[in-house]
């Protein structure tokens, strides 16, 4: 099992160090720092044996999180454990950084000791830490009975993720779909991969143990109505139609049954209070791919390039499209630049060796195009410039994998709320993951 | 510490856990304060008394942590359980012996089947923790009640501890197939879990589990299918976690290619993955090509060449060069991307292709010679010796069709002093094959590379492969051509590829550090936790004949069984590690007159063959014709085929002679234990030993069966003792007449003789043997039962036996009882005979039989012994026995042989 925990700075000053276990020695903090921190070559994987202790790695703008062991453990428990423990810090006191590791050093001590035990992790849900491990050292005196047991049969109960007695005046829920679609395309207009993966992140507000259903338009379950009501044809070939997607994988919060997901394909939980992540999934067939970059780049001469890029944009021409950039790589012998594009701005960034496009707003089915003229400072160097892909980044109101929300039903057998009663919001966001096309 | 403020608690007895191993009596004074928070109305309070005097790591708190922790292991509140379930395991890691007393084992036991699901799975965890430090204990009992109590917990419990119960759940071996398959019904929900070590726990159970399942059955291809998405989505985790996937991936896919036959696209590099997420990615890529994907992967791989990463680009370029090994349809295309590559100049491009395009010749003899002509343009710019190598291979392999071959190697031949090993051995080996193709010009070119090779260098490999190329070609040049020019065995489809002994051990370790590592824990571990060898489950019902087509890549017929090529370095090894070679400095005093001779024959040839260099050649012809012979019965390898087991000839025609022998001896031979294995393939690269010693009318023969467990064919067999207590030594040469093919076994009778070196081992029938094959080398030791060395001429006379009793002191007498042996005083005695302990007497005294016995070993020492029956009492069968001996250490070892020889 995990051995110890490092947090180091950038400088690979140590900030944190909890050693679990006897076999890690003291040297261990200082073998990682000369061996991985400041290395001489760039690091070639995040898992490091040096001197038969291994060292696990994760780094969060400039801090450096390290599990140490020297035993044979679950490796993907170990990295998992670091991100959890990364969101665990953040939920506590935002971002992580130098500054505030340093001012919630007791905290970030308390939570290790909570959240390891002798190497082995423990409940990490933050909304059952936050109720026994506090910023004001003074709860425990104040605490009865109850509420002890209550705290305790919460953390190891087998819904550790939510107490009960919540109570809200407006029972209220959102649901986002979040979606970031991924594209590689060739330069000829071929898509070589494509995939969506997405999240269902829920925000709930709801009074007692509320248990909820969650519905969408997943092929197999519409399929499997449709044969269970055969009589309803017309409606349900409608609904299997087009309106229908494949999702290749889903994995989901704890929260839900998994064992009720495999046999019926039914999603039900009781939610965790406040924001979390319900699910995650992949889809790779039937994606819309909102916008098609057409690039074209010839080469005149050896000192000059010229650069001609069209987007097309693909949805329904009543929605708007936001946040639109892209980002078009030049050569490092790069001298100057001249750009010429029908809408929004385009600059040069020399730091960045590459033309950044930016557009606001874009209605569906348009087109948009952008040329430029780079000049190239003659090189020796027999290498050809590799030509990275043309990448973009975008915000559309829709989800491209087709997915849509047919239902979240609430139940509260002990409280006197119905499922007409929650006032439910749903949105769809349709991000750019990395969506590129090679020039 | 008596605060009331638990954030304060915390803080001193963090401060505590810190520093009681510097100052252990000041922590003896914090005890008081513990034992009273282990009473605390607060739940929260005593777990962390309880969690917190785990941790600290000092003898003398340890016996006041008992009565409390006891207390807390029964607590009412889950939470205190759960603490205690861990600090179980934090006790038994400072004392184990205290933890067994205390009785604290049995009770983490009975916390299997506790009500809370994380009291449950803290209790695995710490259970299975003790259990890798106890390999042999049945600590963790599991049986289909308690592994239904692991599974309804699974369901319940966090994420973390789901992976706890997922991880000890691998461990367990299903009795039959429904119960494998009822197992994997209830871990397969699991897949669709977030956490991404959860996924891969769970697909390590239905990994090994599957392993039981039938084929045929229709749950066996659900399953299969079910495996693949949960594997993709591992993908889009951070790249850490993609890190892990992969290489967990690539283990899945060797061991089970079907699963993720489909899913080519999802490993297609990103820009900006991390550069080891990208070098897994791409060996996956070359495991996954077939004829259906070839070309996609094709323009991918020609894509990544002309990246930035150096390593990456390298890699992406021996790949081009592996599909086209791989997959035959795709071999022109793969040549004509490589020929591009060539043309972008950019140095390690360069290079890294002309050592694939080597392989592509090999693979593909007579078809792409046309590029020749563009490799050598680019002799100049290669400066790394692998390049060199292969560049030099391809100029001496096709010798005839370049014009200027000798020119080329020529101008190689001016730097040969600065050149690296690899380029040397090649540019030798280049220029002798130029010379037997193109005898006529290249004369002085030879004579001077073999002058080079031979007199001016300091590296023991070149100079002997240049003598025996020198003298090859002086005494017999078409046997020369013969060796030198051999046909060359074809090269395998699947380069890389794991051990499956390796690969079928890290199957068991999906998910941990070993899966990453690639590595069994043994490799990276201390000491002697988790370095449990872990197996998968063996094959049920009829599947098994059905298996090796089915898991074989597509479009490999399953009976080719792919052969590694091995590198010249290797070879020349063999040639040379003659010091393993059969040990006959001289000759044997051994009573058959039959391996006496066989001995001195074996001995001339070989002393004439291995003779004094300096000699010359003229001393060789009597070599010489073995070496013609011995190079038919192997496979001629490239380069140099030299066999290096030069005596196997000679020997094939000795071993008849013993194993003819040996069928007369069966009658009255010793007793012969049964084979056990002596190395397990797992510690010999696939190499599997196992054996036993016979004594046959006066000669001693190791008995041995070597199965070769590995993917490639095994050859070049030799074996060694370590000087030993009795000078056991091998009277010939190891004969293996054909190289091992694998999942071939071979059995042999290796004839010992007893005139070897002499050290006292401890114990004393210790005997370590070296065994060496065109792989390694490898070592093991094993015991062997006396009685092989007790000699036919031991019966003493009656006067000498009674003289002899008299004259050994009383304290050179030893004493030991043979139990429950119910046999008679005639056929105790016959039996003995038969291994060579002679009955001089017979006596009966007051109803007991009396035998009076004497041996003679090896080494002409005598042992007697008074053996005591008691025939008229059935119920007492202990057996006494009585030995002197004027060297009394090896009684003990002869009590051994009594009784393995009477109790068999």
């Amino acid at each position: 099992m995990i051995g110890g925990l490092f947090i180091y700075n950038h400088k690979g000053e140590v900030l944190i160090s909890r050693v679990y276990r006897d076999d890690i020695g003291r040297n261990a903090v200082d073998a990682f720092r000369v061996n991985v921190i400041h290395a001489r070559q760039q690091v070639r994987s995040p898992v490091t044996n040096i001197a038969r202790t291994s060292f696990f790695h994760v780094k969060r703008s400039n801090i450096w999180l390290a599990a140490v062991t020297k035993q044979n453990v679950n490796a993907a428990m170990v990295f998992e454990f670091l991100y959890k423990m990364c969101d665990v810090m953040t939920a506590y006191f935002g971002k992580i950084s130098e500054e505030n590791i340093k001012n919630n050093f007791v905290l970030i001590y308390e939570l290790l000791d909570e959240i390891l035990d002798f190497g082995y992790p423990q409940n990490s849900e933050t909304g059952a830490l936050k109720t026994f491990i506090t910023q004001q050292g003074i709860k425990s005196q104040h605490q009865t009975k109850e509420e002890q047991s209550q705290i305790t049969s919460q953390v190891t109960g087998q819904i550790g993720w939510r107490r009960e007695g919540i109570k809200y005046r407006r029972n209220e829920l959102f649901l986002d779909v979040l979606e970031s679609v991924n594209l590689l395309m060739s330069p000829q207009g071929q898509v070589l991969s494509a995939h969506v993966s997405g999240r269902v992140v829920m925000k709930s507000y709801l009074s007692g143990m509320p248990e909820c259903k969650f519905g969408m338009n997943d092929k197999i379950v519409i399929e499997k109505q449709g044969k269970g009501t055969a009589d309803e044809t017309g409606k349900s070939e409608l609904g299997s139609g087009k309106q229908s997607i494949a999702i290749d994988d889903c994995t989901f919060h704890q929260c839900v049954r998994l064992s009720k997901f495999d046999s019926e394909r039914s999603i039900s939980f009781i939610p965790p209070d406040g924001e979390f992540e319900l699910m995650r999934y992949r889809t790779t067939k039937d994606i819309i791919l909102p916008f098609r970059v057409i690039p074209l780049v010839r080469e005149v001469g050896r000192t000059k390039l010229e650069v001609k890029v069209v987007i097309k944009s693909n949805f329904k021409p009543s929605l708007l499209a936001q946040k639109i950039e892209v980002r078009i790589p030049t050569p490092l012998n790069t001298s100057g630049v001249q750009v010429i594009c029908m809408k929004g701005k385009a600059k040069y960034k020399a730091s960045e060796n590459a033309i950044v496009w930016k557009i606001k707003r874009m209605a569906g089915m348009k087109e948009s195009q952008i040329s430029a003229e780079i000049e190239l400072l003659p090189t020796n160097d027999k290498k050809k410039w590799a030509r990275p892909p043309i990448s973009m980044n975008f915000e559309v109101p829709f989800a491209p994998s087709g997915l849509k929300v047919r239902y979240l039903k609430v139940f509260e057998p002990k409280l006197n709320y119905s499922d007409h009663d929650v006032i439910k919001w749903v949105r769809y966001i349709g991000r750019s993951g990395i969506y590129e096309t090679r020039c | 510490m008596q605060t009331d403020n638990l954030e304060l608690k915390k803080l001193v007895y963090l401060y505590l856990m810190n520093y009681a191993k510097s100052q252990p009596d000041m922590a003896i004074m914090a005890v008081n304060t513990f034992v009273k928070d282990c009473e605390d109305p607060n739940p929260l309070i005593r777990a962390l008394a309880v969690r917190t005097m785990g941790c600290i790591r000092v003898d003398k708190i340890t016996e006041y942590l008992c009565e409390p922790l006891r207390k807390c292991l029964k607590d009412e509140d889950p939470y205190v359980r759960k603490t205690a379930a861990v600090c179980v395991a934090k006790l038994h890691d400072i004392n184990a012996q205290l933890v067994e007393d205390q009785g604290f084992l049995d009770t983490l036991k009975d916390l299997i089947s506790d009500s809370n699901p994380m009291v449950v799975a803290n209790a695995v965890a710490a259970l299975s923790e003790i259990a890798e430090s106890h390999p042999s204990s049945n600590l963790l009992d599991l049986n289909p009640q308690s592994i239904n109590k692991l599974l309804t917990a699974l369901n319940e419990c966090t994420e973390w501890g789901q992976i706890f119960i997922l991880d000890c759940l691998a461990n367990y071996m299903p009795k039959d197939d429904r119960e494998a398959q009822s197992i994997c019904e209830r871990v397969t929900p699991r897949l669709s879990h977030a956490n991404s070590a959860v996924v891969l726990s769970a697909v390590k159970v239905l990994m090994k589990f599957m392993e039981m399942l039938s084929k045929d059955l229709d749950y066996y291809g659900t399953l299969l299918k079910k495996l693949a998405p949960p594997l993709v989505t591992l993908l889009s985790a951070e790249p850490e976690l993609q890190y892990v996937a992969l290489r967990n991936i690539n283990l899945i896919v060797q061991k089970r290619p079907e699963i993720l036959k489909h899913e080519m696209k999802v490993f297609f590099v990103k820009y900006n993955d991390p550069i080891y997420v990208k070098l897994e990615k791409l060996d996956i890529m070359i495991r996954l090509a077939s004829q259906a994907n070839i070309a996609q992967v094709l323009a991918e791989l020609k894509e990544y060449a002309t990246e930035v990463d150096v390593d990456f680009v390298r890699k992406a370029v021996r790949a081009i060069g592996r599909c086209a090994i791989k997959v035959e349809q795709s071999a022109e295309r793969c040549v004509s991307t490589l020929l591009d590559l060539i043309q972008t100049k950019v140095n390690y491009v360069v290079q890294e292709a002309i050592v694939v395009i080597k392989d592509i010749f090999r693979k593909y003899p007579n078809k792409y010679e046309s590029v020749i002509a563009t490799l050598c343009e680019n002799l100049d710019s290669l400066d790394e010796p692998e390049a060199r190598a292969a560049m030099i291979w391809i100029v001496g392999e096709y010798a005839e069709r370049i014009d200027n071959a000798d020119e080329l190697l020529e101008s190689f031949l001016e730097g040969f002093h600065d050149e690296s090993t690899q380029v040397q051995l090649q540019l030798l080996t280049a220029i002798v094959k130029l010379f037997l193709k193109k005898p006529t010009e290249t004369q002085e070119l030879v004579q001077q590379v073999l002058s080079l090779a031979t007199q001016d260098s300091d590296n023991p490999d070149l100079r002997d492969r240049g003598y025996i190329y020198w003298r090859l070609l002086s005494t017999d040049p078409v046997a020369a051509k013969e060796v030198v020019l051999a046909e060359k065995p074809l090269i395998s489809e699947e380069t890389d590829l794991i051990e499956p002994t390796l690969l079928d051990e890290l199957i068991c370790h999906i998910g941990t550090l070993a899966s990453v590592y690639h590595k069994p824990p043994g490799a990276f571990v201390e000491g002697g936790r988790g370095v449990v060898h872990k197996s998968l489950p063996p094959r049920t019902g009829s599947s098994e004949s059905a298996e090796s087509p089915d898991t074989a890549p597509a479009g490999v017929p399953a009976a080719d069984q792919p052969s590694v090529i091995p590198t010249q370095g290797d070879l020349l090894g063999d040639l040379l590690n003659l010091d393993l070679g059969p040990p006959v400095s001289g000759p044997p005093v051994a009573t058959s007159s039959v391996q006496m001779g066989a001995v001195d024959l074996l001995g001339g040839g070989l002393d004439s063959l291995m003779g004094d260099e300096s000699e010359g050649l003229r001393s060789d012809v009597g070599g010489s014709p073995a070496m013609g012979g011995g190079s038919g019965g192997f496979a001629p390898a490239p380069g140099t085929a030299v066999p290096s087991n030069t005596g196997a000839p000679l020997g094939s025609g000795l071993g008849d002679l013993f194993d003819l022998t040996g069928g007369v001896g069966t009658l009255s031979g010793s007793y012969v234990a049964p084979k056990t294995v002596w190395l397990p393939a797992m510690k010999a690269k696939g190499l599997e030993i196992s054996g036993t010693f016979s004594r046959q009318v006066g000669s001693i023969s190791m008995d041995l069966v070597l199965t070769n467990k590995a993917l490639q064919v095994m050859s070049d067999f030799a074996i060694q003792f370590n000087r030993n207590s009795f000078g056991l030594a091998p009277a010939a040469p190891l004969q293996v007449h054909a190289p091992l093919a694998p999942n071939q076994s071979v059995e042999i009778s290796l004839p010992l003789n007893t005139v070897g070196s002499v050290m006292k081992m401890d114990p004393l029938n210790n005997l370590q043997v070296a065994v060496k094959n065109n792989i390694d080398v490898f070592y093991f030791s094993t015991l062997y039962p006396l009685h092989i060395l007790f000699v036919e001429d031991g019966k003493m006379e009656r006067q000498m036996f009674l003289a002899t009793w008299k004259d050994i002191p009383n304290e050179n007498e030893t004493q030991f009882q043979i139990k429950d042996c119910s046999l008679n005083a005639d056929s105790v005695s016959s039996k003995l005979q038969g291994s060579n302990i002679f009955t001089i007497a017979k006596r009966n005294v007051e109803g007991q039989d009396m035998l009076y016995q004497s041996l003679k070993l090896t080494n002409g020492i005598w042992v007697l012994a008074e053996l005591r029956i008691q025939p008229s009492n059935p119920s007492f069968t202990d057996l006494e026995l009585s030995l002197k001996c004027r060297a009394p250490e090896v009684s003990q070892y002869v009590y051994q042989a009594y009784e393995t020889i009477l109790k068999n």
